[in-house]
């Protein structure tokens, strides 16, 4: 008893609060809403989204946008990782200011990232007026329509912009404390730079590449700000949705928008499930 | 030989992406008229600082708003983490993965969708559309960050400090203000300034809980945006911008595991 009493207010929050809400969207997606007289459960919400392609359409969105940006965030963060690194190892005086420059993205807000994407990149943007002045374009319409766009490209654009720094930080701090003797055996050996990479680097990098993308995924999956003003109006992804039917003047509106939150949930938690049980079977080490 | 000029390039290259954005919303925020295709504002001005800093502004009661739940929220939270961080670092042998899954689980899984939930009991206990609703919920993201970065503080930690103490005849209360409190205040206000901007950035649950009664300043940057008025929105990005870049200069070398 005395090793849960301090882990009882912690627990009270992510368990009684976060769970509990979770535990209540689910009663309420199965259409329980003794405000509005209904007590019999029921699964016509998520039989009404199976049937509506505006919720497949959604779907494949934001399948699509939280993949695609993790991709490229892992990619990118990769890539900015080794350059820090080696950049570290050439001027170790500078290694600090560089991670902190690396850095500087982080605590920008999504929602201000987003803003910033809009005034860079929309058809009237910065971009799109120093391309019209070099001549390249002859006005907004030659702009590529980056924003506002079915597949979602301006949001993935944000979301690697604002996510490569986080894992690249999480990468470099593994490659930091690697043994430097092993590139260099692998060199002795004849292996190129490549193989190097393949053989020695990535492997090692792995764990904290995968774990810093699972939290990237999952925070693409479930975010609302960066698709609410850079993407369409349709298809829109999950998390717009179901907002959008949370705050539906039909009342009735409120079980889809708990299915969805449900889904979305679900989409996470099973991304998750994979992640551990894959770790426990140490297929990642 | 590259090896000097290396390292001034990619800082060079990093200060550029994370730099020239925010110069855009300064130039934004001083733009008079600054219509397609002119590069840069035709008309200097200051009108949307004087509109957005003039007396009895929304952006006051934004800010306070902002500042108010996102203290509240930071101490609330690594108090609640605390203990729970402590007793995890300590905890040897079977059900640790599960407590730990029990306390992290938010870090990963929506919590809007939880809180969308939560609402229907938020209301009938009075706490939707208050700030301390909106406390609460915000809680849900902050508790499970503070307890990680608190087991990072708890695992650099030796506690047969406090034995030592106790058998110097120290009480409990003793114990932890002149033992383990000092060894440990370092990492426990860096964790409260991240649980800040935690909260700080919050937009999503804030709307839901709050409603439209509870205004912080995410939300009046978010209808700034959809209103359309760029350098309105400038001028209320850099003052919601300015707390966030400081607290970072502050705790940049813990910089690792970020998120917003």
């Amino acid at each position: 008893m005395r090793r849960w009493l301090p882990l009882l207010p912690a627990l009270l929050i992510t368990v009684g609060l976060f769970g509990g809400g979770l535990l209540l969207s689910v009663v309420q997606s199965l259409g329980y809403a003794p405000a509005l007289g209904q007590t019999a459960l029921n699964v016509d919400a998520y039989r009404a989204l199976l049937a509506d392609h505006t919720f497949w359409a959604s779907l494949g969105l934001t399948a699509w946008v939280a993949t695609i940006s993790t991709a490229l965030a892992a990619v990118f963060g990769t890539g900015l990782a080794l350059l820090l690194h080696r950049a570290g190892r050439a001027a170790p005086g500078h290694a600090a200011r560089l991670r902190f420059l690396a850095g500087l993205t982080l605590p920008i807000p999504h929602l201000v990232a987003a803003i910033l994407t809009l005034l860079l990149l929309s058809q009237s943007g910065l971009l799109s007026r120093l391309t019209l002045a070099a001549g390249l374009t002859q006005g907004p319409q030659d702009f590529p329509a980056l924003l506002y766009d079915p597949r979602g490209v301006g949001i993935i654009l944000e979301l690697v912009w604002k996510e490569t720094p986080f894992i690249a930080l999480n990468v470099l701090a593994v490659l930091s404390g690697l043994d430097p003797r092993l590139q260099d055996v692998a060199r002795s050996l004849g292996a190129g730079r490549w193989s190097r990479f393949t053989g020695i680097t990535l492997p090692l990098v792995r764990p904290a590449l995968l774990s810093s993308g699972v939290l990237v995924f999952a925070y693409t999956l479930a975010s609302f700000e960066v698709p609410a003003l850079l993407g369409a109006t349709s298809p829109t992804t999950l998390p717009v949705l179901a907002y959008r039917a949370f705050t539906d003047a039909d009342l009735n509106a409120r079980a889809t928008a708990m299915a969805l939150s449900v889904v979305i949930a679900l989409l996470g938690g099973l991304l998750v499930w994979a992640y551990v049980r894959a770790q426990a079977a140490g297929r990642l080490r | 030989m590259t090896a000097p000029r290396r390292p001034t390039t990619l800082a060079l290259g990093l200060g550029v992406s994370a730099l020239l954005p925010l110069a855009l919303l300064g130039t934004w925020s001083f733009a008079g008229r600054w219509f397609f295709p002119a590069p840069l504002p035709t008309e200097w001005s200051l009108r949307a600082w004087s509109a957005v800093l003039a007396p009895g502004a929304q952006v006051w009661t934004a800010l306070w708003g902002s500042v108010w739940v996102a203290t509240v929220a930071a101490l609330l939270g690594t108090a609640i983490a605390l203990p729970a961080a402590r007793a995890l670092g300590g905890w040897r042998g079977a059900g640790r993965g599960w407590v730990q899954a029990a306390l992290l689980g938010p870090l990963v899984l929506p919590a809007f969708a939880s809180v969308m939930g939560i609402q229907v009991v938020f209301i009938r206990l009075g706490l939707a559309d208050t700030r301390v609703g909106v406390v609460i919920a915000h809680l849900i993201p902050v508790v499970p960050y503070a307890v990680v970065l608190l087991g990072g503080v708890f695992a650099g930690y030796d506690p047969r400090l406090e034995e030592v103490a106790r058998t110097l005849g120290a009480r409990p209360a003793q114990v932890w203000w002149r033992v383990t409190l000092p060894a440990i205040l370092p990492g426990v206000l860096v964790t409260g300034l991240f649980a800040f901007l935690v909260s700080w950035s919050e937009y999503l649950l804030t709307l839901i809980v709050g409603g439209a009664q509870v205004l912080t300043l995410p939300l009046l940057l978010f209808s700034a945006v959809q209103g359309g008025d760029y350098a309105i929105t400038a001028v209320v990005s850099l003052l919601y911008l300015a707390p966030t870049l400081l607290v970072f200069a502050l705790v940049a070398p813990r910089v690792q595991g970020w998120r917003t």
